[in-house]
Formats: C-alpha cells, structure tokens, sequence
C-alpha cells in the first residue's frame, strides 16, 4: 500500500539520517584543559570529599588537565567500566579496577601498559605483592590502591578464659577451638564466609596457600586439585562435621562474619581490614568492643609458611584508548604519590613500604584509633597475602570453584571429585 | 486485515484521511523507530558476527554460529526452562489470586473498597524497591520469613534460603507474584463489574450454584479481560530481569539465569556482544510468536 | 436456612479480606519498621517485631542536609528529584504525541492501522538488554551521557507504544456521533481532537498518563548504565547504591526504599479512580 510505504519510508529516513548524524558528529573542545575523566568507587577508603579534595589539588597544580570524577557502587563498577569501552573517546579515562578484573580488562586490550613509565624507585618502594595485583603476565597496567587482605581477628577474651594462646597453626587453632567449645564459651568457635560466592574463594586461597599449594603450577596448569587443595577442603569440612566451624558459614559473606563475630558468637574470624573498626571501637555495632586481637593467618604446619591469605586489593588503571592518557597517568601517579597517601592515611593504607619504617611509622600509627593495631598487622601480613589467578576468564571460573566448595560442604560431592570438576571447568576455559 | 471494507468514498476525502492519519503518526512512529531502529538493526548485524564489547564496531562474521551454538547449549535450554518454568508458575498463580481476589471484591463483603484500594500499594512500589524488600525478608540470619517460620515451629533452624538454587526461584516468584497479581485482580475486577446484575441473578433464581454461575455466566464474559492480562503478563515474564538483578544476581549456582539475565552476562560479563545479541533476537522472537498467538486469539473474539 | 447460609458466606468473606489485607501489609510494614529501626533493632535475633528503640535517624539522615553520613544518603533528595523530572517530562511527551497518533489509528480507519498498531507494541519485544549498548554509544556521541535527558529520550521510545496502545482503546470509546457533529460544524481533525475527544476521553487520559509516570519511575537498568552523577542520576539507582563491596546499609536502603515507593504509590492512590476505568477499558475493548 503506497500510504504504507510511503510513512514508513520517511519514518526510516529520517531515522537514519539522525543517527548518521549522531554516529558523525564527534564533539570535542578545540582548545582548553584536557579533560581526564575518572571512575572510582564510593566506600573505596578515602570519603568522597577527601578524594574530591586530592582532585581539587591536582588541577590547582596542572592548569592545563582538569580532572572530573565520578563514583558507582561496587556491583555496578565492572558493567560501567565494560560498557564505557564500547564507546570512542572512551567515557572513562581513568578506571578503578578490582583485582579479579585484570586479567579480563588486559585480554580485552582495555589498559595502558605502563610498565616502562614506573621508574625504579616506585618499583622498589611499593610493596612487592601490591604488583601483584596491577600484573598480568609480568606488565604493569596501574598503580596498586586500597590494599586489602584478610586478617586473622580473635576474641581476647574468650582466648583469656579458655587459657589459649593466639593460634599460630591451624592445628593450634582446632586445639584451642576444642577447648573452646568443651569449655561452653562459645558454641562454634570459628566463623568463615563460605556462601557461595567469591568469599569463598576468598577464603581457600588463604588455606590453599597455608597449605603449601597453589592455584596454577608454571605453565598454567591448575594445580588447586591436587592433593594440597583436596587436603585443605576436607579440612573445612571436618571443622563443620565437629562443630568448630559454623554451619551457618556455607551461607555467610563477609557482612555476616562480622555480625557473628561482634556479637560475640565466635572466638576466631577471618575478614578484611573494614571489621576492624566497626568490632574492635564501635559500640554501635559491636559487643565485643575492645575484646578484639588482630593476627597472622596461620597456616598450616609443614607447610613452610608462616602465614597465608588472600590479597583482594584495587588499582587505579589508565584507559588504553584514552586521547589523553599521559595526562591520566600524570593523576594516577599524583594520587597515589606518597605524599598524598601519607596525607590521607586515616581511611586508606598506603602502599608504600617507606611509610611503613621508623619515624614514619609512628606518624601512621598516630593518625586514627585503630591505626596502631592495624598498620603493624597490615605491614607483617602483606608480604604473605596472595592474590587469586589473573586469568582472563577468571569471573566464570570462579563460579565454578564457587560451586564447586559449595558442592563439597554441602557433602554433594567427595572434595576430590568436586575439586576435579572444577579443575576440568578450568581447562575448558582456557582452550577456548 | 480485519478492518472492514470502506465504501469507496470521493478520492479528496480518502486522501485527506490518509494525509491527516500520516502527519498525526508522524511525530509518535519519528521518536519510537528514531530511537529504537538503529540499536534493533545494530544488534541484528551483529548478532551474525563476533564482537567484543571493547571494539563494538561490527565484525569478525560469522554467519548464524552465534545462534547454533545457544541452541545446542544447555545452558540456554536450561535458562529457557527457569524462564518458562517462571512464567507459567508467576502467571498461573497470578491469574488464579487474581481471579479470586477479584470475585472477592465483586462480592462486596465489609471492607472491599479498602481492599481494592490496598491493591494499588504494592502494584505502585518500584520494581527495585520490591526486589530489596523482598531480599531483606529472605535474609538469611534476620530476615522476616526465617523469623515467622521458626516461631511458628514450621522450621528448626534458619535456612539461607537465597543460597539454595530451588527455593531461590521459588521466592524470586513470590515476589513477582506479590508485586503483579493487584494488576490482573484489578482488570478483572474491573471487567466483572461491567456483567450486568440481571444475568447473574437470573442465574441465581434458576437455581444455578456458585460453581455453575462462575463457569456458565462470568468465565465467558471475562474471557476477554483474562486474555488481555494474560498477554501483558506473559510477555512481562518472559522478559524478567530487574527482579533476578536485585534479589540474587542469577545466582546460586546459576539457579535464577533467566534467559534475559543469560544475555546481559554473555554482553555485559563476558564480553561478547555477537552473543548477547544473537540471544537478544532469539527472545525476541520468542514473545512475538507468544504475543502473536495471544493476539490472534483476541482480536478473534473482538470479531464475532 | 437461606439467612445463615448467607451469614456464613459473608463472615467467609470478610475473614478472606482480612487474610488479602494481611498478605499485602504485612511486607510493607515490615519495609517500614525497618526504616525506623536502628541496626541493633534489626539484627537481633529472634527478629524484634516492632523495634525496641524506634528512630526517624535515618529518615533524618536522608531528608535534613548535613546529617547524613553517606554520600549515598546525603544525594538521595537529588535523586528523588531527577527522577520526578525525569518521570514527568516523560509523561507529558509521551501524552501529547501519543494522543496524536492514538486519535489516527483510533478513528481515522486508515487502512494500515493494525500494521502500525502491532508494529508499534512488537518494538516492546526487544529485551532491554540488548537495546543498552548501542543507545550507550550514540549517547556518548552526542555528549547526553548523564543527563536527565538521554533517560527522556530512552525512556519515551518504550513508553510511547503503551501510550498509543492505551490512549488508541480509550479514543474508541468515545461517541463518533460527537466528533461527527463537530466536524459537520467545521472544526478540522486537530481541533476535534482537542475541543471534543480529549476531553471525554479525560479519565482515560489520566489513567494513562499515571501508569507511563509509573513505567518512567519505576525503570533501572538503562539509568543504571547511562547515569552515574546527581546530574541525572535517579531513585533505583541510588537505591541500588546503597549495597557496598561488602556491607549493605540495610536501614538507609528500606528508608530509602519507603521514600522511593512514596511519590508512585500516592499517586496511584489519589487517582485510583482512573486506574480502574483504565484496566476496565482495556478489558471490555482489548
């Protein structure tokens, strides 16, 4: 029908004309301060107003970048970022990147290999295993920022009742848990975040390596199923068959470590630093203030480590794409510079080792009420932290190892068999 | 097409409708095609090719691999089954509350316009707003439904419901079906009242039971009604994701993938936009057969 | 006999009433008390049914600038804010142009109506999904990342096909004898619209309008990717925000939650009327 035809034909028209014009049309100032664009998350150790205070600064002391910041939610940051990549001039060109995000973000080509931008005494003053995080395959793609790992926290006073020392082993620490529980202070001694869901992981790595194991071997090939991890899962279930580890656990992420452990219903605890505040000097949220112990994971004996745990810390990475990425690296470097750190310490731990030594030391520990405990603990148990496989297809193989401990704890599976089958799941997406 | 034939009318008149009819469309069919056309044939292109969303200019073609691959992959048919079982349970329990709550109100006990107006409240809450409520309700240490449970001596201990792939799907259900089921109450409410009284108590003089007046009298006449509420709702079901995205993320263990939650980890977790856009068209598809079926159904009954 | 039979079913049906009240208030409520709980309130266990020490601090948090002490919370007005204009201009756009076209595949007996009409509503058989990346990218194009008006415009091309489709069902409703008389008195086709259809078809109108306002506000995922800034940012997506890395503000997120839920539900209360003669509409006609 000619009526027909002839609507939609200058309906279609006239779509694609705009859409021409839209796919064309590429505005860009001609001249004034180049724009850096920046994604970072809220809740990301320094407050907003603090990290819009570090901006405010660098674009008083560069006149000719003007740095604009933006701030998601965790859940959120990876499909911002992803979707951003889409786009030319990417929307971003500075991005906080998780850990377990690099390895994919590299493959994809999405970050600027800075590796020879990183002069010789940043390389050195960090901490080694902070580049463990920006690395895949030996290059650097960001600084490392918001080092995080998970720490061994104990309840004093019902180690003090119970008579036990501060467990170095977990041997020690089944022993002193037994005492525990025999003695009625606590009904399940240790509290872990074991749901299904990447706490898990979280928490394996930690006795994995305790263990004296591994995730992948030199060529790549996994080894988290050999005889080391499958000692270390029927480990964790025979806590929970004797009642010293919580059932609940099978269900808990980490909010929910810090819930049981603040009301007091549990003697031993890993989590990251973000409990420490909250358990050990808020009495809002917590019954134990005061009654909280910060120490080493211990790690299993005969292993040949003292300790052992999961590093899941953050980093600041220049977008590979950006138009203007020497200037994006200019902030990157400018924030994370040790000045700065040092500066805004209070709410994030720098990275550099420097701070960590003598006169600057004590300053550190002088600057808020939990630094004292946590600085010392944070420099003793980072050299030992380790981070998950950098694999670019790290998000679906962790769902299923993920499924994999569940199915073990859950006695669905032998941990060998369920072990295995995570192993082949691994295989499978590194063929492809 | 099932508009009756015009009497030919003088060729002005015809043109000036025609022409009137064209710019009246106009404006509407400029902004939904303008804005929708070039994204519907962009995903088309590429669902034929493999790209990856950091460089999404179409290319790496080919041909329909994308969509053979989905349709010899069981996690596609498994997230086809979650979906369908999502849709027909949803719907199907929405439709028998539905039905009942609105005879309910049609039957005007003390109380009913109370009830019909406290209907709009949870229709009216924010999809996300729901998803969160619900959440906090199925939390598994605090939440509102261990704490009734295991008062009312149905369960002995806490349960992380979320965690458990079966009962997740399940209450993910609950509360859509809390959410729509005020919708489909109220259309046929709505469509009840219009029944005139005399047929019913017509029915009722000639000794016509409860049973016999629903079937015979009201079922027929509300036809309609239910199917348009069906249509609506299926389609809606079919297509869920805002629910899943906020109460469990597709998990666990995969257990709540519905087939559009499957498409925005193929584009936006894994990175392969031919993927997610071959699955795009691959639902597309789907809820227009669906829809198509619905309407033909409809507008046959609107004929006679 | 016939009298207590009567009675009988009518205490049945008041008890059903109040079990449908029940279902229905029940997670409401429990939404608001958690609102005016504290975090101790909310995780005691067994779950403290009403909370020991009721507060308005987190209603406080959010409403009264410079108590609060998340960023989340203290830009969660802006957003509410966003999202009402967002919502509203929607709306408005949505009804003027729809009304145009409703009226023409309404009464103009064109001849290619249904392949309009179903042209039209199959646009709704896209997944959302898939329409993101590429609205994504044009709107990078053209600078409106982060406005309230690139979630317009997005938010227009999904709300436009319900709107043609519901005002289409109204139009017919209205008596042809009405617009016949005024068009025998010499009113053109646009002026009929106005002076005679639209305001009979008024209700219909209404009810329309107020399910696009709720479509608008109710909408996540696109306003999820295209906003990030209080520039545009709107009401889901702050409440989404209120789940950290590892923690979730629970008490801010329902009481977030509550002022979320209040602009839709009022809404849909005050015009309940409408909403109503709307469902009706689309039941009797299809």
């Amino acid at each position: 029908m000619r009526a027909v035809s002839r609507l939609f034909f200058v309906v279609v028209l006239l779509a694609v004309v705009v859409m021409s014009a839209a796919g064309c049309a590429a505005p860009q100032q001609a001249g004034g301060p180049k724009v850096v664009k920046v994604l970072a998350m809220q809740q990301a150790g320094p407050t907003p107003e603090e990290m819009n205070a570090i901006v405010a600064k660098f674009n008083e002391s560069s006149p000719d970048v003007k740095v604009e910041i933006e701030y998601v939610s965790y859940d959120a940051l990876h499909d911002k970022i992803v979707t951003a990549m889409a786009t030319n001039p990417p929307s971003y060109d500075v991005v906080l990147v998780d850990d377990i995000w690099y390895a994919e973000f590299v493959k994809n080509g999405y970050l600027w290999d800075v590796t020879d931008k990183i002069d010789q005494n940043t390389k050195q003053e960090v901490f080694s295993t902070a580049w463990d995080i920006t690395s895949v395959n030996g290059r650097i793609y960001g600084m490392p920022w918001l080092l995080d790992q998970k720490y061994f926290y104990y309840n004093t006073e019902i180690l003090e009742k119970a008579g036990v020392d501060v467990p170095q082993t977990w041997e020690d620490l089944i022993e002193a848990s037994r005492k525990i529980k025999e003695m009625g202070l606590v009904e399940y001694p240790i509290v872990w975040s074991w749901a299904q869901a990447e706490a898990a992981i979280c928490d394996f790595v930690a006795l994995l390596y305790g263990n004296g194991g591994s995730f992948v071997d030199s060529n790549g090939n996994p080894t988290f199923n050999n005889e080391k991890g499958v000692q270390v899962v029927e480990w964790m279930v025979k806590t929970v068959d004797e009642g010293l580890s919580n059932p609940a656990s099978i269900s808990y992420v980490e909010e929910d470590v810090r819930n049981v452990f603040s009301q007091g219903k549990a003697a031993f605890a890993l989590n990251w630093l973000y409990m420490y505040d909250l358990a050990a000097l808020n009495p809002d949220e917590s019954q134990v203030v005061g009654k909280v112990g910060l120490g080493l994971v211990p790690a299993f004996k005969g292993s040949g480590v003292p300790s052992a745990t999961i590093n899941g810390s953050m980093g600041f990475s220049v977008i590979d794409k950006s138009p203007n990425r020497e200037a994006a690296w200019e902030y990157v470097k400018f924030l994370t510079s040790e000045p700065i750190q040092k500066e805004y310490s209070a709410h994030l731990l720098p990275v550099w080792s420097g701070n960590y030594e003598g006169q600057a030391l004590e300053e550190l520990k002088s600057l808020n009420e939990s630094n004292p405990v946590t600085v010392p603990a944070f420099s003793a148990q980072i050299v030992y932290s380790h981070v998950r496989p950098k694999v670019p297809f790290y998000p679906e193989f962790s769902k299923a190892l993920q499924l994999a401990l569940q199915e073990a704890l859950t006695k669905q599976k032998s941990p060998a068999q369920a072990l295995n089958d995570a192993a082949a799941k691994w295989n499978e997406l590194a063929s492809k | 097409m099932s508009i009756p034939a015009v009497k030919p009318k003088p060729m002005t008149l015809t043109q000036q409708r025609l022409r009137d009819g064209f710019w009246l469309l106009f404006p509407g069919l400029l902004v939904i095609f303008g804005i929708t056309l070039f994204p519907i044939i962009y995903t088309f292109v590429l669902s034929f090719t493999e790209t990856p969303i950091s460089n999404p200019t179409p290319q790496g073609f080919i041909g329909i691999r994308n969509y053979l691959y989905f349709l010899t992959n069981s996690v596609f048919w498994a997230a086809i089954r979650r979906t369908l079982y999502f849709t027909i349970v949803s719907v199907g329990v929405e439709l028998i509350l539905g039905m009942g709550l609105a005879l309910l109100i049609h039957a005007r006990p003390f109380g009913w316009q109370f009830l019909r107006t406290s209907l709009i409240i949870p229709w009216a809450i924010p999809t996300i707003v729901n998803g969160a409520m619900w959440r906090w309700i199925y939390n598994a240490d605090y939440g509102a439904l261990n704490g009734l449970l295991f008062q009312l001596g149905m369960i002995d201990r806490y349960r992380a419901w979320l965690s458990e792939p079966v009962a997740a799907m399940n209450l993910v259900i609950v509360a859509d079906i809390w959410h729509s089921v005020p919708f489909i109450a109220l259309i046929l409410q709505a469509a009840l009242a219009t029944i005139p009284r005399e047929l019913e108590e017509a029915a009722a003089v000639d000794g016509a039971n409860v049973w016999q007046r629903f079937w015979n009298i009201r079922f027929p006449l509300l036809q309609p009604a239910i199917l348009v509420a069906l249509v609506i709702r299926t389609v809606e079901a079919f297509r869920v994701f805002d629910i899943i995205y906020v109460i469990t993320q597709g998990g666990p263990a995969f257990g709540t993938v519905t087939i559009s939650y499957l498409t925005y980890l193929e584009s936006f977790s894994y990175g392969r936009l031919g993927g997610g856009a071959a699955l795009s068209f691959l639902i597309s598809a789907f809820t227009l057969v669906m829809a198509l079926l619905y309407i033909q159904l409809l507008y046959r009954e609107d004929l006679r | 006999m016939k009298t207590s039979r009567q009675l009988g079913s009518k205490a049945l049906y008041f008890l059903l009433t109040l079990v449908a009240l029940l279902v229905i208030y029940a997670p409401i409520a429990w939404l608001f008390l958690a609102s005016i709980s504290t975090r101790a309130d909310l995780l005691a266990t067994p779950p403290r049914w009403i909370p020991e020490h009721p507060t308005l601090k987190n209603y406080l948090d959010i409403l009264v600038p410079g108590t609060a002490v998340s960023e989340v919370a203290r830009t969660f007005k802006i957003t509410l804010g966003n999202s009402l204009l967002v919502a509203l201009t929607t709306t408005a756009i949505s009804l003027v142009i729809g009304s145009l076209a409703a009226y023409a595949l309404a009464r103009l007996r064109l001849p290619f109506r249904n392949t309009v009409f179903f042209g039209v509503l199959s646009v709704r058989m896209i997944p959302e999904i898939s329409l993101v990346i590429p609205l994504y990218i044009i709107a990078a194009r053209l600078s409106i990342l982060n406005k309230p008006i690139v979630l317009i415009l997005t938010y227009l091309s999904f709300a436009l096909p319900f709107t043609i489709w519901m005002l289409t069902t109204f139009f017919e409703t209205v008596p042809e004898e009405l617009e016949d008389a005024a068009l025998i008195d010499g009113s053109s086709r646009l002026n009929t619209l106005f002076r005679v259809v639209i305001p009979v078809a008024a209700p219909g109108i209404i009810s329309t309008a107020l399910f696009t306002f709720l479509l608008a506000w109710d909408e996540f995922f696109f306003a999820l990717i295209f906003t990030s800034t209080v520039a545009a940012k709107t009401v889901p997506v702050a409440i989404a925000e209120f789940t950290g890395r590892y923690a979730v503000d629970i008490t801010a997120m329902m009481t977030g939650g509550i002022l979320a839920a209040l602009p839709p539900v009022l809404l849909a209360l005050i015009f309940q009327r409408f909403i109503v003669s709307g469902l009706s509409a689309g039941a009797v006609k299809g």
